[in-house]
């Protein structure tokens, strides 16, 4: 803009504006471009239209549990034992690491969903193991309790509740 | 390195192939009738190592994926099958498995030179920069190959480390999602990884490209860490290095072919001949040998984001080397204070590979903590401020004074 031939002018010219308008344009149809280079990488619409499933609860008993497959993830069911479900409730919730209620984690007090896959780095946790006789992650030793919620070790947060619901007495529908 | 071109076309048809694209001129100037040091020691070698690592990856690479199958319900057997049925599978299986673990003792005994002898410093800096941006890929290229015989260690590698991505706030989940396409790693994230790890080694092969190229503007550095003062100081390229290069490399196969013929699973790890298995995790999660220092620094953190920062960081600091690094005099020949540290540097990033391998548990913790601290000092606060209280030794005046003291001066 500013050589030995040309003033300096303040104004913008005719020039700047089509320089500016060319760029931004440019810029826009780039960004149009690229956003499906992209996005043609997240879960595509068979891999989501596997989102949901059922499970029969009607053969597991007092403290047994299965682990079924959701989203490719493990989930584990627990039929909770009475003892198990005292020892969650009882409990300080606020010295917890993450703090909830066993209360807010289920919903029938027997029945624990929860996806198996530690909140560390996503190993799977073994059950029925570690300091509180919940869940141990072998990988970087994560101790959860009979709550699925995480009492020691490198983890953040509480092993996820996936969303479900209670479709029959013993059956549910997760996703 | 600047100069003028001796290349000197002998023929027809090279005189008329330089007049329209110089690449025989090139090739003569950059590899043939390049004026190197004439001290360079055995260190010196592994560059050219590295080249053959390279080249060797990639052939080997290519043929594997001629029988390889990314599919969940077919990697594994198609792995099995390159090693039973395809001819001589099993030794370009074991040349390609083992040649990455070859490329990384080339690769940390190429760094460690260059850190000892100075060779980031002014003017090299760039030069070192895309040698870290090539040991980037090169992890990359590793984390990803590992994936793809889909075995035990496969799966839960990839699912640890992607997991990694999820320590980000707020967007972390969709990131991992991002790179999973799904919930979890499954046959999309082996089938993408399956088409990174065949690109990445031609992304490292450009990087190469422009490493060489930052590498003969300013000239190889030397032991003696001294600038080329003139002719009196380099020897060509060729016999001289290229001879000494090779011998070198004969030696170097000579180990590998140790590991390829004897020792061909003894770097890897057993759990890897299991087929993965979403729902059961083995006991004992451990990356391959060349990133245990990294992940004994990112379980020594308490904390899942401090951890990753950390870890990456581990990998980051060594962009800002050229600059943490104070000292103006190069080789640590003439620097005593600096080569202790350098040895404790080095047995400190042992020790991170050690406990990187042994279980998260009691003293191993608490000594990757210090392993960690010691770690980022030597970068952070050691290498600043030896660079200013370090007294070093004379340095001698040329490299001919320095390799040459009984002979008399050469002629200016």
């Amino acid at each position: 803009m500013t050589d030995a031939h040309t003033p300096v002018t303040e104004e913008p010219t005719r020039r700047d504006f089509l320089y500016l308008a060319t760029g931004a344009f440019a810029a826009i149809g780039a960004a149009n471009i690229v956003w499906p280079l992209i996005d043609q990488m997240n879960p595509d619409a068979s891999v989501k239209a596997l989102s949901s499933i059922e499970v029969d609860l009607s053969a597991i008993e007092s403290g047994q549990s299965i682990t079924v497959t959701w989203r490719g993830k493990p989930v584990f069911i627990r039929r909770r034992t009475q003892d198990e479900v005292g020892v969650a409730r009882e409990v300080s919730v606020v010295d917890l690491p993450d703090p909830e209620n066993d209360a807010d984690r289920v919903v029938k007090d027997e029945w624990l969903v929860m996806v198996g896959i530690c909140t560390h780095l996503g190993c799977v946790p073994l059950g029925q193991a570690g300091d509180f006789n919940g869940w141990f992650c072998p990988c970087h030793g994560s101790h959860y309790d009979t709550s699925g919620r995480i009492r020691k070790g490198p983890a953040p947060k509480n092993l996820e509740i996936p969303p479900y619901d209670f479709v029959g007495d013993t059956r549910i529908k997760i996703g | 390195m600047s100069g003028e071109s001796t290349y000197n076309p002998s023929n027809g048809v090279s005189k008329w192939l330089d007049s329209r694209l110089p690449i025989l001129r090139l090739a003569h100037d950059s590899f043939v009738d390049y004026p190197t040091p004439k001290n360079l020691n055995y260190w010196w070698t592994f560059g050219g190592i590295l080249s053959f690592c390279l080249v060797t990856q990639i052939i080997t690479g290519i043929i594997l994926a001629m029988h390889y199958t990314p599919h969940v319900d077919f990697a594994f057997n198609s792995v099995e099958h390159i090693m039973r049925d395809v001819n001589y599978g099993w030794m370009l299986r074991y040349i390609h498995a083992n040649g990455a673990s070859m490329f990384f003792i080339a690769v940390y005994i190429h760094m460690f030179r260059g850190m000892y002898y100075g060779s980031y410093k002014a003017p090299r800096e760039v030069l070192w920069i895309l040698g870290v941006i090539i040991y980037i890929l090169m992890m990359a290229a590793a984390f990803m190959g590992y994936v793809l015989p889909w075995g035990q260690m496969s799966l839960w590698g990839a699912t640890v480390i992607t997991n990694l991505f999820g320590a980000i706030p707020l967007v972390g989940e969709n990131i991992a999602i991002w790179l999973w396409g799904g919930f979890s790693v499954d046959n999309p994230t082996l089938n993408r990884f399956f088409s990174l790890h065949y690109l990445i080694p031609f992304l490292i092969a450009g990087v190469v490209v422009l490493h060489i190229w930052a590498l003969h503007v300013p000239g190889n550095n030397n032991p003696v860490g001294i600038s080329v003062k003139g002719k009196q100081d380099t020897v060509p390229f060729h016999p001289y290095y290229t001879v000494k290069d090779g011998f070198a490399l004969t030696l170097f196969l000579i180990l590998f072919s140790y590991f390829i013929f004897f020792a061909p699973n003894v770097l890897g790890h057993a759990d890897n001949y299991i087929p993965a298995n979403p729902l059961v995790t083995p006991a004992h999660i451990v990356p391959e040998w060349y990133l245990l220092p990294f992940y004994a620094i990112l379980r020594a953190v308490p904390d899942k984001l401090g951890g990753v920062v950390l870890m990456f960081g581990a990998i980051f600091v060594m962009f800002l080397l050229p600059w943490l690094d104070t000292s103006k005099v190069r080789s640590a020949r003439y620097r005593p204070l600096f080569r202790q540290f350098y040895v404790l540097f080095i047995l400190d990033c042992l020790l991170l590979g050690y406990l990187g391998a042994q279980p998260a548990e009691g003293v191993y913790i608490v000594l990757a903590r210090v392993g960690t601290v010691y770690y980022f000092a030597h970068f952070l606060l050691i290498l600043p401020i030896l660079g200013l209280v370090e007294k070093p030794k004379e340095v001698p005046e040329s490299i001919s004074e320095a390799v040459l003291p009984a002979a008399p001066q050469a002629a200016e």
